[in-house]
């Protein structure tokens, strides 16, 4: 994987940034130390290493809004971060940039449930969100794997979604409002507390444009009663293909649980050996949960076990108390963990048209025979996220060059059966030169003419995203080649009538 | 002009020589007049249908008419509910012949009562293709559910009323159809006590799909699903947050729910201007405390947060609007004129003014995407 060189005027002048920022920001809160800097040097895409040029911890908006404004005077690369635990390499720096962390901003700003949202500071991790609101009976609906750890302002930044989006939505479909300091260090308010702002969507185009168009400070988000109950249901199948299909059946049957996990063989064999969570011997298994009133779970379980038996399931494994329900799930939300006894892995995120997942997986273990690594599927399948876990070995030398490429095939696989690159982790530098297989050069010329409105001199998150080839020219030049083209004011077409 | 391939849109808005009125089935006229050369987009058709998916990929030009028709044969549906303008902008004969298609609705952003619960058109919007101003062909998002592959210029272009692109073709996420409905209605002495009630139940574990009042104290709450579910949380609401709310059968229902997606309160007076205020459900009350000398009538959707208000007849729009938005500013809110005469709407500005860092990247994004300024000029205020 790629990154720029660095620009040397950059790294001369180290002392200096680091100084301008002292001015601005409490003295614990500028780091240059290079002991440090090391936790720094990557996010969750640990393959990847690279000390910034120093990072900063502001408490403010205010303070964000004086470390963009001096980087945008210096010309140096600003590398947002939220907590890094992004697996696209999100939050990587290069070695000119500052590493912009929201660590230090965590607070809950305002409550409401009159109005149903809650306003916290972006630093916020995603699952101290509810923590806030729910002994009042409120949650906040987006759940990612990682919601200990992860912080709102990367939620936004990758539009995260969860277990639950499948009835709730991702980040996008409950964020409400924004506030964001621009790379120059103006700060604008987008949205607010009500369903739909006014004007142009800009909410909708910055959530999930991965810290590229503004640095996230305080976020509006819809906060939702909680259900009063749920439960899941574990059904086993004999092959991959049956349980796809019970997942389209289920979904066409008009049910919409709040989840449908998938797993598959050797992630079900992975996760028994880690956890002995007794999930039966097959080839795939499907993790069903839904919610409401203990007759409205019954009655919707009911309908969803009907058409499982329908599938010929080896098992069918209906939660009765709390306690199945935290067995059944126990397995599901340590399969990362325990594949990575495995080796070490790569988790992709290609996304694909629910019928398709039969196709899909077959073509998946086709590929692991051919490249000779393991894959383990373990995903959302209501919507069709997937997340292959492919084992590699990191000591073994070309094991990762060799992982990522079969990656790559597996993800061109996603968009030539009509899915994505990615769902819900976003592209980073991981899947950042794959980019120009999903769109054309033109899309991703429109995409890129965005940012230089919102950041001109591509000074934040600059590496990212784009393939660096097709981003190249405004990142060396650090202005757009299409501004010298656009005309001014003065030739716009004049009205003929 | 017509379009009917994304070709001809494409040549068409390329080879364009002055500013275009773009229009879909033309139910939508609002927004500053625009003066220019109309373009229709005729293109028309289901690309593919897989229920399993719950996808749909159709051409913009395809009458919503037919849409509904096709999803209600699987047994799906459009969860956003659009708004139908038909009746409310155009009235009597025009309404009959007037066809709203789905590339208006996304252009639009039209979200119905569902909108509260489901989202918006933009929420279901998985993807695009668009003709922008310069003739080029753009693509978008995707046909599955959850997508962070580039920027999302998906839920920028919807809402932008064809400003930015002439949208060419939509996937959209579709919803199945529960098996019954049930609403509770009940009365309420003052605004204030409707959008608590509201509050209430939207704040309550049951699901509400729909939670709308109007000036004359009816208040109704909607729920749907499977029938022993809508039974449950029905008896659960109606003794507690809604006690004394009766409850209607699921044709009812339905009745209720098409008259406020139809905008139904202000068919029978077409003169009458009609904003559109976005507001905290919390501040309705005292908002429309404020305009109570100008509201002939009045809708609170969205359970309170979206205002539908009918100002007198014979009233000055430009002296309403000064009340109206200054009083929608200090709530932190916004108003839109969404009904007024052409000469009235190229008066004033009928969206919300808006602070100026985005009134300036609105403007420059106008600029990225139709740099010669032909799309729908001025519609939106730029």
């Amino acid at each position: 994987m790629d990154m720029p060189v660095p620009d040397p005027d950059i790294l001369a002048r180290k002392a200096e940034i680091s100084t301008r920022l002292r001015s601005v920001l409490p003295e614990d809160a500028v780091i240059t130390d290079e002991i440090e800097l090391k936790a720094y040097e990557c996010d969750a895409l640990s393959a990847y290493r690279c000390p910034p040029l120093c990072a900063v911890l502001p408490a403010t908006t205010d303070e964000v809004s004086a470390i963009m404004r001096i980087c945008h005077d210096m010309g140096v690369p600003v590398v947002p971060r939220g907590s890094g635990t992004s697996l696209a390499g999100g939050a990587l720096p290069t070695s000119d940039s500052v590493i912009l962390g929201v660590a230090r901003m965590a607070d809950v700003l305002e409550t409401n449930y009159a109005d149903r949202y809650i306003r916290v500071q972006s630093g916020r991790t995603n699952l101290s969100v509810t923590g806030a609101i729910e002994e009042d009976g409120f949650f906040y609906a987006p759940d990612p794997s990682s919601q200990l750890a992860c912080a709102i302002a990367g939620n936004i930044a990758m539009n995260s979604g969860g277990a639950h989006c499948l009835k709730y939505g991702v980040t996008t479909n409950n964020l409400m409002g924004v506030t964001m300091v621009m790379a120059d260090g103006e700060v604008v308010e987008l949205g607010g507390p009500h369903l739909d702002a006014a004007g142009l969507d800009l909410l909708g185009l910055v959530c999930g444009s991965e810290g590229q168009l503004g640095v996230v400070t305080e976020a509006t988000l819809r906060i939702l009663a909680k259900p009063e109950g749920a439960r899941p249901v574990l059904v086993g199948f004999s092959s991959n293909v049956v349980a796809g299909a019970c997942v389209s059946d289920i979904i066409k049957a008009g049910i919409l649980p709040v989840a449908i996990e998938f797993m598959d063989r050797p992630c079900i064999e992975a996760t028994e050996a880690f956890t002995g969570a007794g999930y039966p011997d097959c080839e795939a298994l499907l993790i069903i949960e839904v919610e409401g009133s203990e007759a409205e779970i019954a009655d919707q379980l009911g309908r969803i076990t009907a058409i499982a038996r329908r599938h010929d399931p080896i098992e069918i494994r209906e939660s009765a108390s709390a306690d199945d329900s935290a067995r059944i799930w126990l397995g599901r939300k340590s399969a990362f963990g325990a594949m990575g006894q495995k080796g070490d892995y790569i988790c992709l995120d290609g996304t694909i048209p629910v019928g398709e997942l039969p196709h899909v997986l077959e073509r998946i273990g086709e590929l692991s025979s051919q490249y000779g690594l393991g894959v383990g599927n373990v995903f959302h399948a209501g919507d069709g996220n997937m997340h292959p876990l492919i084992i590699y070995d990191a000591n073994k030398p070309g094991d990762l060059d060799k992982a990522e490429a079969m990656g790559s095939d597996i993800l061109r696989l996603c968009v030539e059966v009509g899915g994505c690159l990615t769902g819900e982790h976003g592209v980073g530098i991981e899947k950042r030169d794959l980019m120009g297989v999903q769109y054309s050069p033109e899309d991703l010329e429109l995409q890129m003419q965005v940012k230089d409105v919102f950041d001109p001199a591509w000074l934040l998150n600059p590496a990212k995203v784009f393939p660096l080839e097709a981003s190249a020219k405004r990142r060396e030049n650090q202005t757009s080649p299409m501004e010298a083209q656009s005309p001014k004011a003065g030739d716009a077409v004049p009205h003929t009538s | 002009m017509k379009a009917t391939s994304e070709a001809e849109l494409a040549e068409a808005i390329g080879g364009a020589t002055g500013p275009l009125r773009i229009m879909g089935g033309g139910t939508r006229d609002v927004g500053r007049p625009v003066a220019g050369e109309v373009l229709e987009v005729g293109l028309t058709g289901v690309e593919l249908y897989e229920p399993g998916s719950l996808t749909l990929v159709v051409r913009a030009g395809t009458p919503l008419a037919e849409i509904e028709k096709l999803l209600a044969n699987e047994g799906q549906r459009l969860a956003f509910e659009p708004l139908d303008f038909r009746g409310f902008l155009q009235p009597g004969d025009r309404h009959a012949s007037a066809v709203s298609t789905i590339g208006g609705v996304v252009a639009a952003n039209a979200s119905g009562p569902r909108r509260i619960q489901a989202g918006a058109v933009r929420d279901f919007t998985l993807g695009m293709r668009f003709v922008d101003g310069t003739g080029r062909i753009v693509k978008n998002g995707g046909r599955v559910m959850k997508n962070v592959t580039g920027y999302d210029l998906v839920k920028l272009v919807a809402g932008s009323w064809g400003t930015l692109g002439v949208i060419s073709e939509i996937s959209l996420k579709v919803q199945s159809i529960p098996e019954t409905e049930a609403t509770l209605v009940g009365h309420c002495d003052s605004v204030d006590d409707a959008v608590a009630r509201m509050s209430a139940a939207l704040g309550s574990p049951f699901d509400v799909t729909g939670a709308c009042a109007d000036l004359r104290g009816r208040v109704s709450i909607r729920l749907e699903g499977l029938e022993g579910s809508v039974d449950y949380r029905a008896r659960a609401l109606s003794s507690g947050a809604l006690q004394g709310f009766e409850r209607v059968d699921a044709e009812t229902s339905r009745e209720i729910w098409r008259g406020v997606t139809s905008l139904e309160a202000f068919q029978s007076t077409p003169a009458t201007d009609v904003w559109r205020i976005s507001l905290r459900p919390s501040d309705t009350p005292a908002f429309m405390d404020a305009v109570e000398d100008i509201a002939a009538n009045a809708v609170f959707d969205w359970g309170g947060g979206l205002v539908w208000l009918e100002t007198k007849e014979g009233l000055v729009t430009q002296d309403a609007a000064g009340l109206i938005r200054d009083t929608a500013n200090r709530f932190g809110g916004h108003a839109t004129l969404m009904r007024a005469s052409a000469s009235a709407r190229a008066a004033l500005d009928v969206f919300q003014p808006q602070a100026p860092g985005l009134a300036r990247l609105s403007a420059a994004i106008k600029q990225k995407f139709d740099p010669r300024g032909i799309l729908n000029p001025g519609l939106m205020g730029y």
